[in-house]
């Protein structure tokens, strides 16, 4: 009776996370679908604590300790969760992605001793489960130390070959692991660090542009990991959760890098945002800066007005005053609407999640294509805090490394006014010619006050 | 060439397991393929909250461990809480995000 429960238990669970994943890709089911996959989890969960059996047979011990580390577990992961700012999201998701890896890299390391006798095959499970797990946590550990600007860009000569040697050391190690005929804690525990080394190394390099793909990557990473545990305990729940998140997350960074018109090893191995010489080159001329008063008078007497978001928006939490000015300006007459990069912020959607934070219409929202269809018809772009996806040099400088990218189009409105704390360079540290461009007027400061003192401009007109 | 035998016997003993491994890397790359672009943050919270069913293996794990087995106790307890932080903090933090698609009535 125990292992039909179960059984039945691991069905529901398994098809409660294809039914959610499928509802999380609908605007209107997605809160549904992640309380379905929840539910499905948590019956999962507990059909393991009470109906488990041993091979022996025997129910599982210590279940008061499995119990203590669960409200432990939960308590500081609800408490994380409830806390974290909306700006912070991206870094908040590569944390708890990371504790699953090193979740998945414990179990290999606690298992290996134990299914040693039963050869290579299935030590390979274990083996790589131990170092895709452990790449996944070093590596969403250094994320969220480069998401949260506690951590640089770090980079040397010869970074791509040393990586690469290490991984084939890493890679050997690991083969070697699953011919042991004994127990050897110094290579079980060398393999352990080597692969933590190798996760740090992998993404340390990479450019916090490219965050987002590394962290889907690290994802997806850890949704193998799980399915490897699932294939060593022939746990079907675990199996079937781990590729599906390991197969979608690898088709959503797939995704990723096309937004960007990149390839995954480009972005992987890439040094993207290195400063190369000719990135800045063609770049001159002088800047105009306009004035908050006279800003708004231009808005005010437009017809379409568009609005770009950036990190720069998120950075000073200003959703809420970009919301208050586009009805302020929907009050006048004019039409206001938003153009929404895919990459914008620091994971895909991240402007979509804050903008309905602020409660911005839905189908305001226009998509890279749409809103560049509709640029010439613009009468005034207005972009906040963004850089790197409206620089021309991604279209018409072959030397730029972010050539290619698809950008927002915004040099083809009337009149483009960029907000900008400073004249600082975006994420990929080059120069941006939309600023230097006779259309295009500069109202530097913080984004949140520029977009208060335009409102106030814009109600007094 | 002697180690082809093995490895094949070996799927065949874990033709069930290589069956949903199969099945289940279609289904990701559908379930997921027509997604728009302002879903993609919290989907790719959502499928990392879902991996946290690694949990169920950590569970196994300080579940079988004997009871003089401090050290296997100590790592499996801290398995356990790694886990259960994917799990609750993952969900948690998509629910968040997803809250603020709800629709408004007009």
């Amino acid at each position: 009776m125990n292992e039909i429960i179960l059984w039945i238990s691991y069905l529901l669970g398994s098809v409660s996370f294809i039914v959610g994943l499928k509802m999380l890709s609908h605007p209107e089911s997605a809160r549904r679908g992640n309380l379905i996959a929840a539910a499905g989890m948590t019956l999962a969960i507990l059909a393991t604590l009470f109906f488990y059996r041993t091979p022996e047979g025997r129910p599982l011990h210590n279940i008061p300790l499995i119990l203590a580390a669960i409200a432990l577990g939960s308590a500081l992961g609800t408490w994380g969760a409830l806390r974290v700012k909306m700006t912070a999201m991206p870094q908040m998701v590569s944390l708890f992605n990371g504790m699953g890896g090193a979740c998945a890299a414990l179990i290999a390391v606690m298992e290996y001793e134990h299914y040693l006798v039963q050869g290579p095959l299935v030590l390979s499970t274990i083996s790589a489960g131990l170092i895709i797990g452990g790449i996944s946590f070093s590596g969403s550990v250094i994320a969220f130390l480069k998401l949260n600007d506690n951590l640089g860009d770090f980079r040397f000569k010869g970074q791509n070959i040393l990586n690469a040697l290490l991984l084939v050391v890493l890679l050997s190690l690991g083969v070697a692991l699953t011919f042991q005929t004994y127990y050897s804690p110094v290579l079980l525990f060398g393999v352990a660090a080597l692969t933590l080394l190798y996760g740090v190394l992998f993404v340390l390099p990479i450019g916090g542009a490219d965050m987002p793909v590394v962290i889907s990557l690290l994802n997806s990473f850890t949704g193998v990991a799980a399915a490897f545990g699932g294939f060593l305990y022939q746990n079907q729940v675990m199996l079937t959760g781990g590729i599906l998140v390991g197969s979608a997350g690898t088709i959503l960074t797939v995704l990723m890098c096309q937004a960007m018109n990149r390839s995954l090893m480009n972005v992987l191995i890439g040094n993207f945002g290195g400063g190369q010489a000719g990135a800045t080159a063609g770049v001159q001329g002088s800047i105009r800066e306009i004035q908050a008063s006279d800003a708004a008078v231009l808005l005010a007497y437009s017809k379409k007005v568009m609005i770009v978001p950036g990190y720069g928006l998120a950075v000073a939490q200003a959703q809420h005053t970009c919301h208050e000015l586009e009805k302020a300006l929907e009050d006048k007459g004019v039409e206001v609407k938003y153009a929404i990069h895919p990459v914008a912020g620091r994971m895909p959607g991240h402007m979509n999640v804050l903008l309905a934070e602020a409660d911005v219409p839905y189908p305001k929202l226009l998509e890279m294509e749409d809103a560049n269809a509709e640029m010439p018809a613009t009468d005034v772009v207005i972009v906040v805090g963004a850089n790197d996806v409206v620089n021309p040099a991604a279209k018409n400088n072959p030397a730029s490394p972010i050539y290619g990218m698809p950008i927002l189009e915004v040099e083809e409105a009337q009149n483009v006014i960029v907000m900008k704390r400073s004249m600082g360079k975006g994420y990929a540290g080059i120069e941006n010619e939309l600023f230097f461009s006779p259309k295009t007027r500069m109202l530097f400061g913080d984004a949140k006050d520029s977009l208060q003192k335009l409102l106030n401009e814009v109600k007094n007109l | 060439m002697e180690f082809i035998q093995p490895t094949l016997d070996f799927l065949y003993q874990h033709r069930e397991a290589v069956f949903i491994i199969i099945l289940s890397i279609f289904l990701g790359v559908e379930v997921i393929a027509h997604v728009p672009s302002v879903l993609h943050t919290p989907l790719m919270s959502g499928a990392n909250a879902i991996h946290g069913v690694v949990i169920i293996g950590a569970i196994i794990v300080l579940g079988e461990a004997g009871p003089d087995n401090v050290p296997a106790q100590i790592l499996g307890f801290l398995a356990v809480v790694l886990g259960t932080l994917n799990v609750v903090g993952g969900f948690v933090v998509t629910n968040r995000m997803l809250e603020m698609f709800k629709k408004k009535k007009k």
